[in-house]
Parts: structure tokens; C-alpha cells; sequence
């Protein structure tokens, strides 16, 4: 065996020895099955097909603690009587409840950007559905690594 | 409810201003147990809505899925001088308020 | 001898618990001191920089209200003693724990709260991580935000200093392991997906993002030992007071950051 595969192995069974710790925590250990989200947002849609575009999700590649992500939402709109953002809907692929907010906008929002700070159970997309003006939907992504806490804490 | 409300402390008119809002809550999601393994119910603020010199300009539907001491961050066109009014409510019916004056001018 | 890169870092840790065994005499220091805020992650450190959007400041905002409200008792608030905290309580956090003068035991900021209450306002003691007690000591140690901690070990709290460095390397535990395993000899490395931290408790009570609130550093504390899964000293338990004296001397010099957020 050369050497660096020798310390590949040896990492591994390193990691195997170390992984008992969190993987004892049960249930929230194993990855949550992905949401249906096309069925749900085709509800939501009425049916009417989703673009992707104009729409950003910021968020951190990797959360601190998915008890707490930041996340940012933008629509690229001109934010008009006639041209505005009327809607944007949170999703998320493995929480326990797929829609985490909608917020409603408007003409007078001058810009159509929402910050928040989302609940992520586990790592997973999370994707952004804006409902315009003209009655077009549009969407973004993004990709958020969600690890366990190093120590358990029982407090 | 403590909250904390963060607006310019003034504005041009027809400027587009940041508007933030922070609220102790523990957004209660109903699927944790108590140490005695019992579930704790399910309490989050679910209803948020902003009034701007009477005129709804902002609101939000939330969820569990929205961190624990909610946090928010918005926009609006400052039109004129007035105030601000935050409204808000969660599953238990407990209701909250926040008012800010905001200068145009 | 090849040098492994990045090992699993627990089996590391696990090794040299095993190869160096703790050594009671020691006194030490790590070096650089660095508070806990460089080595959480970037969004944690954005947020306890962030003047509003840092949650702890929710509990400073409640303290601020408090101080000038009487709890039940002989109708005095903490304003009717200490006027404006801003200038009345700059300093008072970067000396505690200590054993106050006049008084017999040690206490921290949150005894000496309670001590205030009981003898100055006739009232109650707050419990251990209510929400009222964390909101006053998160705005009391907020006006020395930017102090250097500076606890005093004297004749008078030298015995709880000695117990709380002993405690500090003594292997406690089903991992068997002592604080200054991880928090001296291994700060900067790599936890699973978190960096070790040199245990510092200059920023509590700090916003933990693992308990989605406010805590206090006994909290803190008491969470590490279950970390290594030992038994948890209740609050309050003279064993995390001395704890919280030998670190307050252990991070010397290092600013009040309260309130902190932390993962």
C-alpha cells in the first residue's frame, strides 16, 4: 500500500472510530427524505410553468448551525405600479415542513429583497419561488452543508 | 415580546430604505420533547405585517422553519414623514407590537 | 516518520489523553490569548458584530427595561442605587467572579445580582438562566463591552482559584478527559466541522446558537461536561464558580464581548 493511500485508510478508520458519538443521536443523524416540492409548487403555481432566474438565495455554503442560517432572497424587479414582485416563497428540500415563509410584497417595497435567518435540518437546497406582477413565477437555489454539533449538549 | 425595530434616521424622499426587525421568540417548532419526554406544542409567530403611515406595505407568513428570535430585514420607499407600525402574532394567539417614526425629507 | 495530515482529530485527542496524562502542577496560559469569536464560524462572527442583528442584544434590550423596574420588594430598581448603568456598571464585569468586599464567598455576575435583589431591594432571588436574570446580566456586562477582564486572585479567593485549576486538569468523564486537553492542547484544530476554541468565557452570556437563546457561561461550562459525558454540576454548584474564577484569570486581558454568539 503506498503511503498516502496508507493515510487515507488510516483517516477512515480514524473517522469510523470517531463517528459513534453523533451517530448515536438517532433519528436526526440520517438524512431526511427530500420534500416533493414539484407537486407543491405546481399547487402553488396553479399549474403555470417556473423560470429559473432573476432570483437569488444567499446563504453561507456551510451554516454554523442549522439551528440558525442566514439566508437572503433577492428578485431582480423594476418594483413598479405596473412591474413588481408580488410574492417570494421559501422551500425547503428536507425540513419537516417544506414551506418556511412567504412574504408578500409590493409597489412600495422599492426593492425586493427579504434577510432572514432559516431552520435547516440537515444539508439541502433551499429554493426561493417569486410570483410577479404579470402572473409569471420564477426561481432560485441555493446549496447549504448542514454538519451536527462537535459535542452533544444536553442543557 | 421584547423587539427591536431598526429603521434610517431619516430619508430622502423616494429613497429606498432598509428596514429591520428582531423579536425574542422561541419559534416553537412542535417537534421537540421537554426533559420529561413530553412534546412541547407547536408556537411560532405565523402572521407579521408592516403599516407605513396607514398602508400595509410588508408582510410575512412564517414557520417553523424560520430561526428561533426572529429576524427581518426588508424594504420600503420612504414617501413621507410618519410612522411605522409592526404588527405581529403567534399560533397561541399572543399578539405584538412595535411603532417607529420615520423622518422624509 | 510520515506525518499524517489532518487525522481524525478526535482520535488524536483520544491519544494524547492516553500518552500525556494530565499534569496538576501545571499553570498555564495559551498563547496568543484569542477569544472564542475567532474561532466560531464567519456568519456567527458577522452576527455578534452586527449591533442589531445580534440576538443577544434581544436580553439587553429586556435588561435595560429591568434596571429601571422594582421587582417586589422595598420599591427600589437598580436604578434607584446605581443610576445610569452606562456609567455606574463600566468596568464592574471584568472583575467577576470575585469575593466581593464585606462579603464571604465568591460569586459571579449573576450571584451578585441576586445578592443585590436579596439585600438592597428586599426581593427574590432570580433562578439560574431565567429570563430576567441572563437580560440583567447581559445588559450589566455590556457596559464594559471592549474591557479587559482583569479578576483578582488575592488571599481571599486563592482557595476556589486552586480548586477550579485542579478541576481544570482533572480527567473527568466516560471520555476521560480534562478541560485543558481540548482547550490548551488542542485549540485551533479541527472537531468534527467546528475549531476548538481556547475556552474562554469573555463573551457570556453569549447567544449560542445550539441553544437558540441566551446562556450563561455555568451553562456553558456545565455543557462541556456533558461533551465528554461526565455528570453535570447543577447551577449554581461552587465547583463551576470556581471554574468560572480560574478561567476569568486564564483569559486575562482578553475584551468583554457580552453579549457573544456562538455556535
Amino acid at each position: 500500500m503506498s503511503a498516502s493511500a496508507r493515510r487515507r485508510f488510516i483517516s477512515v478508520l480514524a473517522g469510523l472510530a470517531a463517528t459513534p458519538l453523533w451517530v448515536a443521536r438517532g433519528v436526526r443523524a440520517q438524512p431526511q427524505p427530500a420534500n416533493q416540492l414539484e407537486p407543491l409548487i405546481a399547487k402553488m403555481t396553479g399549474g403555470k410553468p417556473v423560470r429559473r432566474g432573476r432570483v437569488t438565495v444567499s446563504t453561507p455554503r456551510l451554516a454554523d448551525n442549522g439551528h440558525s442560517v442566514p439566508l437572503t432572497v433577492s428578485v431582480t424587479s423594476p418594483m413598479t405600479a405596473a412591474d413588481h414582485v408580488l410574492s417570494i416563497t421559501l422551500l425547503s428540500e428536507r425540513n419537516p415542513r417544506p414551506v418556511m415563509a412567504i412574504y408578500h410584497l409590493g409597489p412600495k417595497s422599492g426593492r425586493a429583497t427579504v434577510a432572514t435567518r432559516v431552520r435547516l435540518n440537515g444539508s439541502q437546497r433551499v429554493l426561493a419561488l417569486a410570483q410577479l406582477s404579470d402572473g409569471s413565477f420564477w426561481s432560485g437555489s441555493a446549496e447549504v452543508e448542514v454538519t451536527e454539533s462537535a459535542c452533544l449538549d444536553a442543557t | 415580546m421584547v423587539a427591536r425595530v431598526q429603521l434610517p434616521q431619516q430619508a430622502r424622499r423616494g429613497e429606498v430604505i432598509e428596514v429591520r426587525i428582531a423579536i425574542q421568540h422561541p419559534m416553537e417548532t412542535g417537534f421537540r420533547y421537554d426533559p420529561m419526554g413530553k412534546p412541547v406544542p407547536k408556537n411560532v409567530i405565523n402572521s407579521l405585517k408592516v403599516r407605513y403611515n396607514d398602508s400595509e406595505i410588508f408582510s410575512a407568513e412564517l414557520g417553523s422553519g424560520i430561526a428561533a428570535n426572529p429576524y427581518l430585514q426588508f424594504c420600503t420607499v420612504a414617501e413621507a414623514s410618519g410612522e411605522l407600525v409592526f404588527e405581529w402574532v403567534d399560533d397561541n394567539g399572543s399578539r405584538g407590537s412595535e411603532r417607529a417614526t420615520l423622518t422624509v425629507a | 516518520m510520515t506525518s499524517v495530515r489532518n487525522p481524525a482529530p478526535l482520535l488524536v485527542v483520544l491519544l494524547l489523553a492516553v500518552a500525556f496524562p494530565a499534569n496538576a502542577a501545571e499553570l498555564q496560559k495559551p498563547s496568543p490569548l484569542k477569544s472564542g469569536v475567532e474561532f466560531t464560524g464567519e456568519s456567527a462572527r458577522a452576527l455578534e458584530k452586527d449591533e442589531f442583528a445580534n440576538p443577544g442584544m434581544l436580553w439587553v434590550e429586556r435588561g435595560s427595561k429591568l434596571w429601571g423596574e422594582a421587582p417586589r420588594g422595598n420599591g427600589k430598581s437598580c436604578a434607584s442605587c446605581h443610576g445610569d448603568a452606562a456609567k455606574s456598571m463600566k468596568g464592574v464585569a471584568t472583575r467577576y467572579p470575585r469575593v466581593d468586599p464585606g462579603a464571604e464567598r465568591l460569586v459571579d455576575l449573576e450571584g451578585r445580582i441576586n445578592l443585590c435583589r436579596e439585600k438592597n431591594q428586599l426581593a427574590h432571588p432570580l433562578a439560574r438562566e431565567s429570563d430576567e436574570l441572563l437580560a440583567l446580566t447581559a445588559y450589566v456586562a455590556r457596559q464594559s463591552r471592549g474591557m479587559p477582564l482583569a479578576v483578582a486572585i488575592d488571599e481571599k479567593s486563592r482557595a476556589a482559584f486552586e480548586r477550579g485549576r485542579v478541576q481544570y486538569n482533572t480527567r473527568v468523564g466516560q471520555m476521560n478527559l480534562a478541560c485543558t486537553h481540548c482547550h490548551d492542547r488542542n485549540w485551533g484544530k479541527q472537531l468534527a466541522a467546528e475549531t476548538v476554541s481556547q475556552g474562554h468565557g469573555n463573551a457570556f452570556p453569549a447567544y449560542r446558537l445550539e441553544w437558540q437563546s441566551l446562556g450563561s457561561l455555568e451553562r456553558r461550562i456545565r455543557a462541556c461536561y456533558y461533551g465528554v459525558r461526565a455528570e453535570m454540576p447543577p447551577y449554581g454548584a461552587e465547583i463551576l464558580l470556581d471554574l468560572e474564577l480560574y478561567l476569568g484569570w486564564r483569559a486575562s486581558g482578553l475584551p468583554v464581548e457580552t453579549p457573544g454568539v456562538r455556535r
